[in-house]
């Protein structure tokens, strides 16, 4: 290589010089800071006196009397909502798609985009309110029919639906969007030339507008699976309580709570690498899958 | 054409309601907690507000105005939001350029991506994370909210991408000239960005405004708290500490509740007075973002 085009290259390289330093200190220090996950963490000693205990803080995971729960707890919600999150928007995506007016279309697709864009400390404390089993309106609303007062919030049985369900309203428009973009992109002369052949509506939904949204429906798929291990964590923080600990309590507000309420540093980071470690296969995998069915690539 | 038979009619009409009913849906929780927020404790109380505020008062948007740690909260978030969205835009901007650029004119290119997308794939954790910005003396600054989220990678991705699809002409006709990376970014490649730049920036003010975790663990003092976090710890804990109930029951137009409303209403506002004019920014962000590559 030349020296006259090392010299070219310098303005680049200066200029993600920042970003690097930014990433390295905030990104792949805390990475090998996970070494606590090893170690009888004390914050007065350190990560360089703290003891090396090998993989006793996993196995008090393991034996914790909730972790199995919990795990399964996060896989649950995870995949409902991911499930949730494919089918929802698909459907209103093809309903909005079947719509003449413009103007119509871009006011739905507005309104139902617009909760992705509040946090979930503003939603929870919509919820909280509106799922009050006292004075929340939707309890009064199924008063109406003579339903009993549901504790959405509080009720174990209840609390992994609703967290579903108001995920749902949260990021449904948003994967809708996504969906209809890939609807105009069908080439319209297809609908043109089966109008002719004699099909109908639902042979040109079969035939030409989901194998149209295949490669899309295949890449959101793929790419969920690394969020089997995600279940929302600002959203079950803002939404949970000790009540429904049992079907609501999930792998990352355990970590925040033995690591950030009780200082377990050690075990705390332990719990949060099993997650990370996990994630990390998922992912991986994940993007190998799409790669080699949708033709998709990070960058 | 063809003639629209009775069933297609039929469809039509119910997909229509459907639509509607469902975009009502939506934001009806909004409009009954915003009803909520303007009327008095009684009426909160007794569950007469469904979709419209009884006995009308503004008397909890007023408290909530005059309550110091909801100034403070205002405040520091819109610090946040100015200081993160400016490091953020110049990081973004200066990282996606040179990996814009082909393997031949800038070797390390595929390292440096690598480098990026690592950190996407493979995350230290709360803990690790904390101690970090602990052991930088970042806790209780401004800088904690700022610092660890300024490599948005996807943003990164993003813009890279539209970068790389460009023209290439007009770049190399000002290389010829004498123009030098620096000039070409700022000169050309920005301007040239600008729809991408316009919705890359709405979602990271949009992010910055709505976070609140990291401000409830790196802030020791409540009144380094953004206003979400803030609001986090009283809506979602009410701890007495922070609202007292006392202080409360001595404004009988004011409950608990009508003032929690109003809060909500007056930490969405922001998003909800841009959303409107800007939502085509919002929805071709999404757009190009799904068809990279």
């Amino acid at each position: 290589m030349g020296i006259k085009k090392k010299l070219q290259e310098i303005p680049l390289h200066l200029m993600i010089l920042p970003g690097i330093i930014l990433t390295v200190i905030f990104s792949y220090v805390p990475i090998m800071g996970t070494v606590i996950a090893f170690q009888k963490f004390v914050p007065s000693k350190g990560i360089f006196n703290s003891k090396w205990i090998g993989f006793d803080n996993f196995r008090y995971m393991l034996d914790m009397p909730n972790f199995t729960s919990v795990l399964w707890n996060t896989i649950f919600i995870a995949v409902l909502k991911i499930i949730a999150g494919l089918i929802v928007p698909i459907i209103f995506a093809l309903l909005l798609n079947e719509l003449a007016g413009a103007f119509f279309k871009r006011t739905i697709q507005t309104v139902i985009y617009f909760p992705y864009f509040l946090s979930w400390v503003i939603l929870g404390g919509i919820l909280i309110d509106i799922l009050s089993p006292s004075s929340g309106i939707v309890n009064e609303f199924l008063g109406v029919f003579g339903i009993k007062p549901i504790f959405f919030l509080g009720d174990d049985k209840w609390f992994p639906y609703t967290l579903v369900l108001t995920d749902t309203w949260k990021t449904f428009g948003y994967g809708t969007i996504v969906y209809l973009a890939a609807l105009t992109g069908i080439d319209q002369s297809l609908y043109e030339a089966a109008t002719m052949d004699g099909a109908n509506r639902w042979k040109q939904m079969f035939h030409i507008t989901l194998p149209g949204m295949l490669p899309i429906i295949t890449l959101m798929t793929v790419l969920s699976l690394g969020n089997v291990l995600n279940a929302g964590f600002e959203q079950v923080f803002n939404l949970y309580s000790p009540m429904v600990y049992s079907t609501g309590d999930i792998i990352d507000t355990l970590v925040y709570r033995i690591g950030l309420v009780d200082a377990q540093y050690g075990v705390a980071t332990a719990v949060g690498l099993f997650k990370s470690l996990i994630s990390f296969v998922l992912i991986v995998l994940s993007n190998k899958l799409a790669n080699k069915y949708a033709g998709y690539r990070v960058f | 054409m063809h003639k629209t038979s009775i069933s297609r009619k039929l469809f039509l009409t119910f997909n229509y309601i459907l639509l509607t009913v469902t975009a009502i849906v939506c934001i009806l929780p909004l409009i009954n907690v915003l009803a909520i927020s303007f009327s008095s404790s009684s009426a909160a109380a007794a569950g007469y507000v469904k979709l419209w505020p009884v006995d009308f008062t503004v008397a909890s948007y007023k408290y909530a105005l005059t309550k110091n740690e909801f100034l403070t909260g205002f405040f520091v978030s819109g610090k946040r939001v100015l200081l993160g969205y400016i490091v953020n835009m110049l990081i973004t901007i200066s990282i996606a350029y040179p990996l814009s650029k082909e393997k031949k004119a800038l070797g390390m290119r595929n390292v440096y991506a690598w480098f990026f997308i690592i950190t996407m794939l493979f995350h230290g954790g709360l803990i690790p994370t904390y101690m970090t910005i602990k052991s930088l003396g970042l806790l209780d600054t401004i800088w904690a909210l700022v610092l660890p989220g300024a490599v948005p990678v996807f943003n990164v991705i993003l813009l890279m991408n539209f970068f790389r699809n460009l023209p290439k002409e007009i770049e190399e006709a000002a290389y010829i000239d004498g123009a030098g990376h620096w000039r070409v970014l700022w000169s050309i490649y920005c301007p040239l960005s600008k729809p991408a730049l316009a919705t890359i920036s709405l979602f990271v003010l949009v992010g910055h405004w709505n976070s609140w975790f990291d401000g409830l663990i790196y802030m020791n003092s409540p009144s380094n708290y953004p206003l979400q976090s803030y609001l986090q710890t009283i809506i979602i804990e009410v701890d007495p500490s922070i609202v007292s109930s006392n202080e409360l029951l001595d404004m009988s137009e004011i409950s608990n509740r009508t003032f929690k409303s109003a809060q909500v209403f007056l930490a969405a506002f922001p998003v909800l007075i841009i959303y409107p004019f800007l939502q085509k920014y919002f929805m071709k962000g999404l757009v190009l973002g799904s068809v990279k590559g």
